[in-house]
Order: structure tokens, then sequence, then C-alpha cells
């Protein structure tokens, strides 16, 4: 399995990159005729596989969809390391890197968009992007579903739309979802109001790798739970146009008051943060992203001049024990493993 | 009742019996968020199954629950062996027949989990692609039309209205392909 060595993206300033690392808008579909992946048999969830591949593989093809030249990686007969990658980079769920099933994923050659195959639907089609960014990142997988549309039936119901596995997500099928940095409000004591607020708002605030976990590096993951009842034009204007900004604009007006009266607090957390990165010898994952957080908050905020932005904005994803067993080369042990990534924070921090 | 930790009102009761001692947490919306215990409402969507689909006497196991939910909670889907009992189990259905089998059920269950929300309106297959840009097109031309009330350009605004109505009846004749049920809202 080939992937970018480094992630292409923080190359351009996205649109509202100090708070939102990246955007993802996510379709569940179902092929008609099968059972849903928890019910269907090996042959028929091999059948499923065997039809995702030559849809998927076939778009390349098409002039209709461009450049969509998608690289297949069958799941099955992967490294458990090469799975891990893919989670790293948030192309499969961690679900589908734990699931026993006949399962699979086709990648296009820029990881922006990625299919998987036999995660809790037949197929779950997301494409990531940079920034505040969802507008685009709909057309394209609009795009894509038509290109499999044309060539596949979907499970669909006039009354309940796109028929999905849990039925929260049916109707549209339709995930928007942003990572958000927010450094500022934690370091203010105000996220569980953020928290709260997006709750009533009805929308799902989940940790850096999806459901279930924790919150690393004050990143933290919001997305519609609504998919039934409203167009996904609408659901798109809501959630990018009116409530994120809501937010950005609070972890915004924490950082601008951090910067006004409490000058020394934040000169403290993001210096000693700097510090300790370039200085430590062992570094757990979570103390790594928590630092690595504070710094960025410095660098934006023009506390850290000598810092690039782009360097960190790329720890965050080498921190992670995958990407740094690939930098060895090798398999590496949890105290290895610790060791690893002190070495290369201190070295790109130096 | 007042929270354990401050004077606001307790919203979630938590009772616990560990080595036969009874513990009883009472918190406010914010020692609760705090504490980690999970709001009323924002359950795992089995948890809300098992609370507002089945009634509490048909929950307990033996109980003489009412006859209308018993017969429900064992509803088969014809498609794939699926009883509704063991959707409850697992919050993930078997296939899409399953939507139809239990539909009685899943009607309640999806407008509480999806705002309300009875129908399907946005994209549909056949008119893929097409659905999306007329969805694209009319709220740009919806915005346009606002801007230029706003601005009291009323030719334009009449001329961005004529626009719109043409889009409505273009819809309405079904333009062409798949004519039915694409437009519900
Ligand atoms: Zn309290
Ligand atoms: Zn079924």
């Amino acid at each position: 399995m080939e992937l970018i060595p480094e992630s292409t993206w923080d190359n351009e300033p996205a649109p509202h990159s100090d708070v939102v690392m990246s955007c993802r808008v996510r379709l569940a579909r179902n092929i008609a005729g099968f059972p849903f992946v928890n019910r269907a048999s090996e042959t028929q969830c091999n059948e499923v596989m065997r039809t995702a591949r030559e849809v998927l593989l076939a778009m390349g093809n098409n002039d209709d969809n461009g450049d969509c030249q998608m690289m297949w990686v069958d799941l099955n007969n992967s490294t458990t390391r090469d799975r891990r990658l893919l989670v790293e980079r948030h192309l499969i769920s961690r679900n589908l890197d734990e699931s026993k099933t006949r399962r699979a994923v086709a990648i296009s050659e820029d990881e922006t968009l990625s299919v998987m195959v036999n995660e809790e639907d037949h197929l779950r089609m997301q494409v990531l992007a940079p920034g505040l960014e969802l507008g685009g990142a709909l057309e394209r997988i609009n795009t894509v579903d038509d290109a499999v549309e044309s060539r596949v039936d979907y499970a669909f119901s006039p009354r309940w739309g796109y028929l999905t596995a849990c039925p929260t997500n049916v109707g549209t099928g339709v995930r928007f979802s942003v990572m958000l940095h927010l450094p500022a409000l934690k370091i203010t004591n105000e996220i569980e109001r953020v928290r709260r607020a997006a709750r009533d708002l009805h929308l799902a605030v989940r940790g850096y790798y999806g459901e279930g976990t924790e919150s690393a590096g004050d990143f933290y993951q919001i997305s519609n739970q609504v998919t039934l009842g409203r167009t996904e034009v609408d659901l798109l204007d809501e959630f990018e146009q009116n409530i994120i900004p809501q937010i950005i604009a609070y972890e915004q007006e924490a950082r601008s008051i951090l910067a006004k009266r409490s000058e020394p607090l934040l000169d403290d957390r993001t210096h000693r943060a700097l510090a300790i990165l370039r200085n430590a010898r062992l570094l757990g994952l979570e103390e790594a992203m928590k630092l690595l957080s504070r710094v960025r908050l410095g660098v934006l905020m023009q506390r850290l001049d000598d810092v690039p932005l782009k360097a960190v904005n790329q720890l965050f994803l080498q921190v992670q024990p995958a990407h740094l067993q690939l930098h060895a080369g090798d398999d590496l042990n949890a105290d290895q493993l610790r060791e690893a990534r002190a070495d290369l924070v201190r070295k790109t921090m130096a | 009742m007042k929270c354990d930790l401050c004077n606001k009102p307790a919203v979630v009761h938590e009772v616990t019996v560990k080595n036969g001692q009874k513990n009883e947490v009472h918190l406010c919306e914010d020692h609760a968020a705090e504490s980690g215990i999970a709001m009323p409402g924002h359950q795992p969507i089995n948890q809300l199954l098992t609370q507002f689909v089945v009634s509490p006497a048909d929950a307990t196991q033996g109980g003489t629950g009412k006859k209308g939910t018993q017969r429900s909670s064992r509803k088969v889907c014809d498609g794939c062996g699926m009883t509704f009992a063991q959707f409850r189990q697992s919050g993930i259905l078997g296939c899409a027949e399953c939507y139809e089998a239990f539909a009685e059920q899943l009607s309640i269950l999806i407008q509480r989990t999806q705002g309300g929300a009875t129908h399907h309106v946005g994209k549909s297959p056949r008119r893929a692609g097409k659905s999306l840009d007329r969805q694209l097109e009319r709220q740009r031309l919806i915005k346009q039309l606002d801007a230029a009330v706003d601005a009291e350009q009323y030719e334009r605004a009449a001329k961005l209205r004529d626009m719109l109505n043409m889009m409505e009846v273009n819809d309405g004749d079904g333009s062409g392909d798949s004519s039915d049920e694409s437009r519900r809202s």
C-alpha cells in the first residue's frame, strides 16, 4: 500500500483554518438486493466487494469524473500497520479496521476521497477537505454518488429516502463534520458550554478519532445528527453558514480575551509547551497532542515566531503510532514509540 | 431536588447498589456533564428504543406487557429474518425490507431521533445530480431575490421571481424523467 508520505493539505491557507483543521462530507449508501452488512453472508459480502470494486475502479476511466483514479485496498489482506495508517489519516474508521467482515476501501490518488466497503453500510463515501469548505466537498461526493448510482441500484424508499443499516442515518444519508481546534476555550474552561450548546442543536461532539474517543489535543469533531426531512443543501447551509461560524467566533473571542486579559497565562502555556517539546526525550501520544495543540495556538497568535505552522500541523499526524513505525521502517514497542516520538518532535521543532 | 454539588435543580438522578450499599447521585446539568453522566435525550439509539418504543412492562423479562407491544417485538422481517427484539438489542437493521416490516415502530423512533421529521426530501436516485443542482440553483436565486428586495431593486426582483416560478413549473411536470416521488416536502 502506497500512501502519500506527507499530508499534502496544509500547503495553502484554507478558509477558517485557524480553528477548523478539516471538514468532511460522508454519504451512507446500500446496494439494493443485498441484506445490510451485519446480516449478509460471506458470499454476499464478497459480491458487494466485487460490485463496488468494479464500479469504483471504473470511475477513473470515465471522462465525466475526471481525475478520479482510485486505489483499492483489500483490508482482509492488509497488515495491521497499514490499516492503522489509514485510521490515523481518517481514511477508514476504527470499526472498519477491527471488523471481521470481508471489507475494503477505495482511496483517490490525492487521498481526499475514500469509499469504505462493508462498514456498517455497504458503501460509506467521504470527501475530506482542509479548513471549512463543505460546499465543494458536497459537490464532489455528489459526483461520485452519481457515478456509482449510474451502475448500481441503491436501497431507497420514497418515504424514508436512502435506507441505512442504522435508522439514525436514513434519508439523505449525509453527514457533515468538522474537526475543530479549540485550545482557547479549553484554557478558559468554556468547552463544556460549547459541548452542551452543540448537543442542544442536535449535533454530535466526538473526539479526534470519532465515536467514543477522547478529545486529544483539544480537537473536537462536530457533526449534524439530523439526516431526514431536510435537503442536503439545507443541512449544509445551516451547519456551515450558521452553526459552525458561531463556534469559530466563540473560540476566536476566547483567544482575544486570553491575549488581552491573561497575556502571562497565554505566554506561559505556549512557551512552556514548546520548551517541553524541544527537550523531552520520551513523549506519550496524549502529552504530545496536548503540547502541540498549545504550540499551535501560540503560533496562530504570534506568540511563537520561530515555529512554522505547517510543521506543527503535520506533526499531529506524524506523532501517531503507525506513522512513527512507518518512519522507523520497523515495529516499535511502547517505549520505543515514546522515544521515537520525542526524537521526531525535537528535530522538527529545533 | 437540588444538585449534590451546587444549588441548581438536579436533572440527572442515578441510583447504584454496590455491595448492598445504596448510593444516590443527583446532579444539575452542568455537574452531570462534567462528571460524564449522559444527559437524558442523548442516549445511544438502542437505549432510546427500550425507553420509548417498548412499554415499561414489556421491557422487564416475563412482564405482562400489552399484547400489541409483545406482538411487535416478535414481528419478523421476511427479507432477512430479523426480529424487532433483535433490532432493539443492536440498533442496526438487517435489510432494506426491515423498514417495511417494522414501519410502525420505526416511524416513532425515527421521528424522535430526526427532530420530528417523517419524510425524506432531497436527492433521490435516477434524478441524481439534477436534483441537487436544482436545489443549489434555487437557493442561489432565493438569496439573490432577498438581496434585490432589500436593495429595493424591484424590477430585478420580479425577474428573479419569474425564474423561480419557472423552476417550480419544470419540477412539477417531472422535467422528462421519473415523474412521481421526487418532490415531497
Ligand atoms: Zn450542580
Ligand atoms: Zn430485514
